[in-house]
C-alpha cells in the first residue's frame, strides 16, 4: 500500500479541506470542531463507535447536511451553497436508499441517466457496475426481492457508477460475509487505483479500516482523536482511547521514575509490580501519572525465565483461545490484573504446549510499548 | 415451533382444539356484516331488476312462481334493462355522472396532492394539527356544508356581493345551478378523501430516497417526477376510488348545486323510485350502475396484480 502518494507530501494542495467544521442538533454536538485535510486519490476511512458523528460528517460532504460552523473546500472551493445534485461527490447510504419501485439495473443506471448520458453507454456502464458487485443475474429484480447483503452490493454499485470525484461510502461492507468482504475490499482498492477517485470510507470495523486505508482518522464523540496511517495508528496510538479502539492492547497505569533523556523512560506500575524500562518519545517530569500501551503480540510468553534483567514478569495462564494461526493467552499476573498475549502456533504439536494455570514468563523488549499521557 | 417442549406443545393442541369458535368468530364478523348488509340487500335490488312494476303493494311481481308446483317457473324479464336502453335519458345521465366524476377526482387529485404533500413534510409537531382541519367539516352535517354553498354561489349571495362591491363585476356572475355549482360541491365534499390517502401514503416515504436522488445528480422537480410520483401511486389510486366511486351515483350535490344540464344518474334512480314507482327500471339503474363501475376497478385490479407478480 505504501507509495510516494501526495499524503505524504504535505506541501500538496489537499483536494479536501474540512475547516473547523461543527454540526449541531439542537443542543445535540453530532461533529464538534472536526478539521481534515484529505489529499486526491486517498482511501481515507473514518473510523469511531456508533454514535460518534461519522455519518453525519459525510452527509455534511454529500451536501445533505449544512455545517453549523467551519466550511468544507473541494479542490479549493468553497462547498457550502453547492446544492447536494451539483457536487461531483456520490455517496453509498448506510440504510442504502434504494428505490424500491425500480429494478435494480435502474437503480445502478439512475445516477448516469441524470447526466444525459447516451442510452447504449448507460446500459454499458450499468452492466460493468453490476458484474463488479456480481448481480449480473439480479439485474431485473426490485430491492425487496434480494437479501440485505445483495442490497448492500447494489447501493456501492449505484454510488460507483458515476465515477464521481469523491466517493463517500458509509459502512460499505458491513453485511457482506467475511469472503465476499475481502474480495470487495480488495476490488475497491483496485478501482481506487484504476480511476484515481477520492475515497472517504465509514467504517467501525478497525480491521477493515486498516486493510482498505491510505490513512485513518479515529473518530469519538463527534471529535478526531488522531489521524494517521494504519500503522502510525496501530502503532503509535496517542491516546487511551485509540490505543484502546484500534485493536486490543494491555495498558499498564503507573509513574515516571526516571527519564533521563526524551528517549528513555522508566516507569514503575503500583498496579502490577513491574518496571517498565522503554525508548519512547517522551518529554516528561519524574512523578508524572502515565500509561504504558502494549499490544499483546509485543509480549512473549515461555515457560522458562528468558535471558533478560529488564522488562520481565511472572504469572499465571487464566485462559487460553486457540484460534488456529495463533492462541491468545490471558494471563493474570501477581496483583491480578490480567494481561492478554499473542503468540503464532508456529509448529502443528508444540513440544511442551502452555497449559491452563501453569506459571509462565512474560517479557518485552524496550521499544514494545507506547507511552500515554492523556 | 419444532422445537417447542412438549409441554407448551400439548397447550398449543389444547387452545387450538378450545379455540376454534373464538377465532372464527371474530373473522367471520365482518363477513356476516358484509353478507347482511351488503350482500342480501343487492340480491334483493338484483331480483327486483328482473321484475316488472305493477301497481300493487310491493310494486313488482315476484321473479319466482311457486303456484305450478314443486319446482318455481321464473318469470324474470329484461324488459327494466331494455327501458334503459330505449331512453336516451338514462345514457346521457351516465356519462355525464361519470364525466362529472371524472373531472372532480381530476380536480381533487390536483388540489388534494399538494396538500397531502405540504401535510407531509410539514414540522411533526403541526401535522397533527393540518390533518385535523382537513377532517373538520366533517363535524358539520354533510347537508349543511352543502346547503352553504347556495348561499355562497348564488346570484345576490356572498360571492357575488363581494365581487360587485369591490367593483369587479357589474352583473353577478352565474354560478349557481350549473355545471360549476356541482363540480364546486363535489370537490369541496370529497377533497378530504383524496387528501387522507395520499397524505398517509407520503408520510411513509422515506425521505432518504429523495437525498440518494439528489446525491446522484437529480434536480428537486425530477426528484418528484422519478421517485415520490411513482411511490405515491397506490395513495393516488385510493384516494381517486374514493372520490370517482361515491361521486357518479352522488345525489344531494345535484339535486341542491345542480341545475336541468347536470342530470346525474343518482337524480334519475330517485326519480324512478319515488317519483315514477318504477321500481324494476330503478333498480336496473342501480345494477346497471355498479357493473359500469365495478367492472373497471375489477380489470385494472387484476393487470395490477399481474405487473406485481413480475
Ligand atoms: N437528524 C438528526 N437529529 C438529531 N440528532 C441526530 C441527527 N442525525 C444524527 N444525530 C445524532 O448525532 C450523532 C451522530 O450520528 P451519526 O449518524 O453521525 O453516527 P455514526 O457515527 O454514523 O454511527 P453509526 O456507526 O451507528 O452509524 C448520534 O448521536 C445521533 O443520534
Ligand atoms: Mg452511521
Amino acid at each position: 500500500m505504501v507509495n510516494k502518494s501526495s499524503w505524504f507530501a504535505p506541501k500538496e494542495v489537499p483536494y479536501i479541506c474540512i475547516e473547523n467544521v461543527t454540526k449541531r442538533f439542537g443542543g445535540f454536538v453530532a461533529v464538534d470542531n472536526v478539521s481534515l485535510e484529505i489529499h486526491r486519490g486517498e482511501l481515507f476511512s473514518l473510523l469511531g463507535p456508533s454514535g460518534c458523528g461519522k455519518t453525519t460528517l459525510l452527509r455534511m460532504l454529500a451536501g445533505l447536511e449544512t455545517p453549523s460552523e467551519g466550511r468544507i473546500l473541494v479542490d479549493g472551493q468553497d462547498t457550502t451553497n453547492i446544492p447536494p445534485y451539483d457536487r461531483p461527490v456520490n455517496m453509498m447510504f448506510q440504510s442504502y436508499a434504494l428505490f424500491p419501485h425500480m429494478t435494480v439495473e435502474k437503480n445502478v443506471a439512475f445516477g448516469l441517466r441524470q447526466d444525459n448520458m447516451p442510452p447504449h453507454d448507460i446500459d454499458a456502464r450499468a452492466k460493468e457496475m453490476l458484474e463488479l458487485v456480481q448481480l449480473m443475474n439480479f439485474a431485473k429484480r426490485k430491492p425487496a426481492q434480494l437479501s440485505g447483503g445483495q442490497r448492500q452490493r447494489v447501493a456501492l454499485a449505484r454510488s460507483l457508477a458515476k465515477y464521481p470525484k469523491l466517493l463517500l461510502l458509509d459502512e460499505p461492507l458491513a453485511a457482506l460475509d467475511k469472503k465476499l468482504r475481502e474480495q470487495t475490499q480488495f476490488e475497491l482498492m483496485n478501482i481506487q487505483e484504476k480511476t484515481g477517485v477520492t475515497f472517504i470510507v465509514v467504517t467501525h470495523d478497525q480491521e477493515e479500516a486498516m486493510t482498505l486505508s491510505t490513512r485513518i482518522a479515529v473518530m469519538n464523540d463527534g471529535v478526531i482523536r488522531q489521524v494517521g496511517t494504519p500503522s502510525e495508528v496501530y502503532e503509535f496510538p496517542n491516546t487511551r482511547y485509540v490505543a484502546d479502539f484500534v485493536g486490543s492492547i494491555n495498558l499498564f497505569e503507573g509513574d515516571v521514575t526516571d527519564s533521563p533523556d526524551t528517549e528513555h523512560v522508566t516507569i514503575r506500575s503500583e498496579e502490577v509490580a513491574v518496571e517498565f524500562k522503554l525508548d519512547a518519545f517522551v518529554e516528561l517530569p519524574i512523578g508524572a501519572k502515565v500509561a504504558v500501551a502494549i499490544r499483546p503480540e509485543k509480549i512473549a510468553i515461555s515457560k522458562d525465565k528468558p535471558e533478560q534483567e529488564e522488562n520481565i514478569c511472572r504469572g499465571k495462564v487464566d485462559e487460553i483461545a486457540y484460534q488456529g494461526s495463533l492462541s491468545i493467552y490471558q494471563v493474570e499476573l501477581p496483583g491480578g490484573k490480567l494481561v492478554r498475549v499473542t503468540a503464532p502456533n508456529l509448529t502443528r504439536t508444540a513440544e511442551r504446549p502452555i497449559d491452563w494455570d501453569e506459571e509462565v514468563w512474560l517479557c518485552w523488549g524496550r521499544h514494545a510499548g507506547v507511552v500515554l499521557s492523556d | 415451533m419444532a422445537s417447542s417442549t412438549p409441554e407448551t406443545g400439548k397447550a398449543a393442541g389444547q387452545s387450538r382444539r378450545f379455540g376454534i369458535p373464538g377465532r372464527y368468530l371474530v373473522i367471520s364478523a365482518p363477513y356476516v356484516w358484509l353478507l347482511l348488509f351488503f350482500l342480501a340487500p343487492f340480491a334483493i335490488v338484483f331480483n327486483i331488476s328482473f321484475s316488472s312494476a305493477i301497481i300493487a303493494q310491493p310494486p313488482y311481481t315476484a321473479l319466482f312462481d311457486w303456484s305450478t308446483g314443486l319446482i318455481p317457473q321464473i318469470r324474470g324479464t329484461l324488459s327494466g334493462y331494455g327501458f334503459l336502453l330505449s331512453d336516451e335519458l338514462y345514457a346521457v345521465a351516465y356519462l355525464n355522472s361519470i364525466k362529472i366524476a371524472l373531472v372532480s377526482t381530476m380536480l381533487c387529485l390536483m388540489i388534494g396532492y399538494p396538500m397531502a404533500y405540504g401535510i407531509a413534510r410539514a414540522p411533526a409537531a403541526r401535522r397533527n394539527t393540518l390533518l385535523m382541519l382537513v377532517i373538520l367539516p366533517f363535524w358539520t352535517s354533510f347537508l349543511i356544508r352543502v346547503y352553504a354553498w347556495i348561499g355562497i354561489l348564488k346570484n345576490n349571495g356572498v360571492l357575488n356581493n363581494a365581487l360587485i362591491s369591490l367593483g369587479l363585476i357589474d352583473e353577478p356572475l352565474p354560478m349557481m345551478h350549473n355545471a360549476f355549482s356541482v363540480y364546486v360541491g363535489i370537490v369541496y365534499s370529497y377533497l378530504p378523501f383524496m387528501i387522507l390517502p395520499l397524505y398517509a401514503n407520503l408520510a411513509k416515504m422515506d425521505e432518504s430516497l429523495l437525498e440518494a436522488a439528489a446525491d446522484l445528480g437529480c434536480r428537486p422537480w425530477k426528484a418528484f417526477l422519478f421517485i415520490t410520483l411513482p411511490l405515491s401511486f397506490p395513495g393516488i389510486i385510493a384516494g381517486s376510488m374514493l372520490v370517482f366511486i361515491p361521486a357518479v351515483g352522488e345525489f344531494v350535490i345535484p339535486a341542491l348545486l345542480g341545475g336541468p344540464d347536470t342530470l346525474m344518474i343518482g337524480k334519475v334512480l330517485w326519480n324512478e323510485f319515488f317519483h315514477n314507482r318504477d321500481w324494476p327500471v330503478a333498480s336496473a339503474v342501480a345494477i346497471a350502475m355498479l357493473v359500469l363501475l365495478v367492472a373497471p376497478i375489477v380489470i385494472f385490479q387484476h393487470y395490477q396484480a399481474r405487473e406485481d407478480d413480475n
